[in-house]
């Protein structure tokens, strides 16, 4: 395992060390052409390629840029980032001095959420055991909880401003961020690997993977599985893999989020073989997002669990936007509506089409992840959602309904 | 090359005086927000956007020339 240990508490200095050997020697422009040549993806989300943002930081840079190293980890079913901080938080803060020396940055933020506070420990703890050099530019800044605090622009605002609400851009973050200086927004997993393929080379990266897709990576597996928690996969392993890796599925599961609250909705029996990577999950309209893999239980309705999270998503807006206030809160009312069996004639359509009209329509992409998870949810739970509208639930028995009500 | 339109989302207040200039381009949602047709202006309803452009009553609205767009 190189992410995650299996011993309890954070890996000290010393042991990291002899594990891993000291960080490499490597000057900024050999540390990006590692980077770039290993294919590594960025695991906060979006899955850019993390040299090619090296590369466009470091080229308006000029020496005087900023490393945001990003562990908000606001996504309610995702705990890969804490827990890779606080298992190894030397190899976070190698990768963010590596990124640094890459970029042409002075100054090293880590972005760790407040209520993360055994990884904000383990963090502190390891800053202790370095050099004054690196701890006087180093700092944590305790991200806010909330959803869209990770956001990009969001975290650069509250650094700068104590908002996190996210900016309009242009200008993003890596033209104008931390300080109005370039910055490197960065997930920490992101970085953990990035000083793993600065030591070992990017062919030791590309050796690893199943099939066609290269690399390893973080999940975080929930729901109807015996042994929820945080796993490490060679990219390219399937959802079946995942789900024996969780110690085997509770139940006959019928469906699985993917990537999280901005993810989506699959069949799993359409998706069992479904190799886990962002590439091959793109090819196939799904996305790996953080990582999260959450296996809906057989006794839940996909109606009911897809009105949660549009609610909390609602309710995470930053309340900047228009189309993402007042859309998202009519859809978040209308699902919960028909996930209540008490739907509006005409609740289901309009559904539909508020979620079609949200793409593009907001300041950060919050708007955009939940009109995905929207769209996921209609075509996976289709008949579900018509028999709510016809006030039936497919999935709690009629008998048992009624004794409820 | 071509003219976009582009909206900054969070000062939009969904007055909706751009969708009543360039209907062409620009239809309302339920709660009186901008949905911009995707793709660039053309060359006909150019001078509509341009005034769509100068109505705004909170400078929400502006024309961008499309090589200048960052992708995102």
């Amino acid at each position: 395992m190189e992410l995650i240990a299996r011993a309890a508490g954070a890996e000290s200095l010393t042991a990291h060390l002899q594990r891993l050997g000291p960080m490499p020697a490597l000057p900024s422009g050999a540390l990006i052409a590692e980077v770039e040549a290993s294919g590594l993806l960025g695991r906060g989300g979006a899955g850019f390629p993390v040299g090619r943002k090296w590369r466009a930081v470091a080229e308006r840079a000029a020496g005087g840029a900023v490393v945001l190293a990003n562990g908000a980890e606001g996504e309610p079913l995702s705990f890969k980032d804490r827990s890779l901080m606080t298992a190894r938080p030397h190899l976070v803060i190698d990768g963010a001095l590596l990124a640094a020396r890459a970029v042409g940055a002075s100054d090293i933020i880590f972005y760790v959420g407040a209520e993360h506070r055994t990884a904000d420990a383990a963090l502190r703890q390891a800053l202790a055991e370095r050099t004054g050099e690196v701890r006087g530019r180093t700092r944590i800044v305790a991200a806010q909880a909330g959803y869209v605090s990770g956001e990009e622009s969001a975290a650069v605002h509250y650094v700068n401003a104590g908002d996190a609400r996210p900016t309009s851009s242009p200008p993003r973050p890596f033209e104008r961020g931390v300080g109005g200086r370039p910055t490197l927004v960065q997930n920490v997993e992101s970085l953990a690997l990035a000083a793993l393929i600065a030591r070992r080379g990017h062919a030791w990266y590309q050796g690893l993977g199943r099939g066609r897709a290269r690399g390893i990576g973080l999940l975080t597996v929930s729901g109807a599985v015996n042994r929820a928690g945080v796993h490490e996969i060679e990219l390219g392993a399937t959802l079946s893999d995942a789900a024996a890796a969780a110690g085997g599925l509770r139940g006959d599961v019928r469906a699985v989020l993917l990537g999280g609250y901005f993810g989506g909705w699959a069949d799993l029996h359409e998706q069992w073989g479904l190799p886990l990577d962002a590439p091959s999950m793109r090819a196939r309209g799904l996305a790996l997002g953080c990582g999260v893999v959450h296996f809906l239980p057989s006794d839940t309705c996909g109606v009911e669990a897809t009105a949660r999270f549009m609610t909390y998503l609602a309710s995470q807006s930053a309340r900047q936007c228009g189309p993402c206030v007042f859309g998202l809160s009519a859809i978040a009312g209308a699902t919960q509506r028909l996930a209540a069996q008490s739907p509006q004639p005409g609740d289901l359509d309009r559904i539909v089409r508020w979620s079609g009209q949200l793409t593009g329509r907001g300041a950060c992409h919050h708007p955009d992840g939940a009109a995905a998870l929207m769209h996921s949810a209609l075509q996976v739970f289709a008949d579900d959602f018509a028999g709510h509208q016809r006030r039936r639930c497919l999935t709690i028995s009629e008998p048992a309904r009624v004794a409820v009500a | 090359m071509g003219e976009v339109l582009q909206i900054d989302r969070i000062r939009c207040d969904g007055h909706g005086l751009c969708a009543e200039l360039v209907p062409e381009l620009i239809s309302l949602d339920d709660w009186g927000y901008p949905i911009i047709k995707p793709g660039n202006v053309p060359p006909s309803v150019v001078e509509h956007a341009r005034r769509a452009v100068d109505a705004c009553p909170v400078l929400a609205l502006r024309l961008a020339r499309t090589a200048a767009l960052v992708a995102r």
